[in-house]
């Protein structure tokens, strides 16, 4: 005789099965979208053409300020926030 | 030597820019993973005092009249004021939790700031059009901070927020000293700059 003891229930996916990716995302979603507002408006790149520039135009430059952003992100905030989830995880 | 008033708008829109990402990770991971590493709880409540402090240089060196002056300088105030008050409340020296109204009054303020110091009409240059689309967004965005005073818990009003500072930095990104916006640029406002 056989019986069906054990069901194997779906596994329900919550938000909080997606917070390690959406963490991982938002920095280079953040830096992607510097990228190409830059091939955009390559205009607003004054490094592609430097000469007669003065300091703040080589320095303020929006599409690598917001490339900057995302990296700072990811490296600063993101990288031991996910340490923390995979622990915090751990322990659930 | 010192940088154009649109740069200033463009540093600016990096740092709240980051605070929104932060802001955005924190309703994402929840207030217990989030206060795991204790320098993190300090985070935003120190860019926004900051960012706050930064506006005195700008009320100092960007300001071309009295209203201009009186707005950054309330202002910076209100950032400060903010900011200020979520740190005490994080490290614990404060406790009465209508402190947390510091954010909805200082955003409240911030708009309203905006709104004050632009003195010509919205489809005069594209820096006016922002002026007005940033002070009324302030203005209405403050009710945001307010529900998490009243909801701290709720991911809706958390993530409303860390969006609010998202949606100001792409504003303040798109700032120009001397622009047209949606193909106007008043003859009064001079001659449009690369």
């Amino acid at each position: 005789m056989e019986s069906h003891l054990v069901t194997h229930a779906p596994a329900v996916r919550t938000v909080r099965d997606y917070r390690p990716r959406l963490i991982s995302a938002l920095g280079p979603l953040t830096a992607f979208t510097g990228v190409v507002w830059a091939i955009a408006q390559p205009y607003r790149i004054t490094l592609l053409h430097p000469h007669h520039q003065g300091f703040w135009w080589l320095v303020a430059e929006p599409p690598l300020l917001v490339v900057a952003a995302g990296l700072a992100f990811s490296l600063l905030i993101a990288r031991p926030l996910l340490a923390d989830l995979a622990e915090d995880d751990a322990t659930a | 030597m010192q940088p154009r008033s649109e740069m200033v708008h463009w540093f600016f829109a990096t740092g709240f820019l980051l605070l929104g990402l932060i802001l955005l990770s924190q309703a994402i991971v929840g207030e217990a993973v989030w206060a795991r590493r204790r320098w993190r709880v300090y985070l935003w409540p120190s860019i926004a005092f900051a960012l706050g402090l930064l506006m005195w240089p700008v009320m100092t060196f960007f300001t071309n009249s009295a209203i201009h002056m009186l707005a950054h300088g309330a202002w910076a105030q209100a950032l400060m004021v903010a900011g200020a008050a979520e740190l005490g409340l994080v490290h614990g020296k404060l406790h009465n939790r209508l402190w947390r109204l510091a954010t909805p009054v200082g955003i409240f303020v911030s708009g309203v700031a905006f709104l004050v110091h632009e003195q010509n009409a919205w489809l005069f240059a594209r820096s006016a059009f922002l002026h007005h689309l940033i002070g009324w967004t302030l203005v209405c965005g403050s009710l945001v901070p307010l529900g998490l005073v009243l909801r701290p818990r709720s991911t809706l009003f958390q993530s409303a927020f860390a969006l609010l500072f998202v949606a100001l930095a792409v504003m303040l990104y798109c700032d120009r000293d001397l622009a047209p916006v949606f193909g106007h640029l008043s003859p009064l406002a001079g001659p449009p700059h690369r």
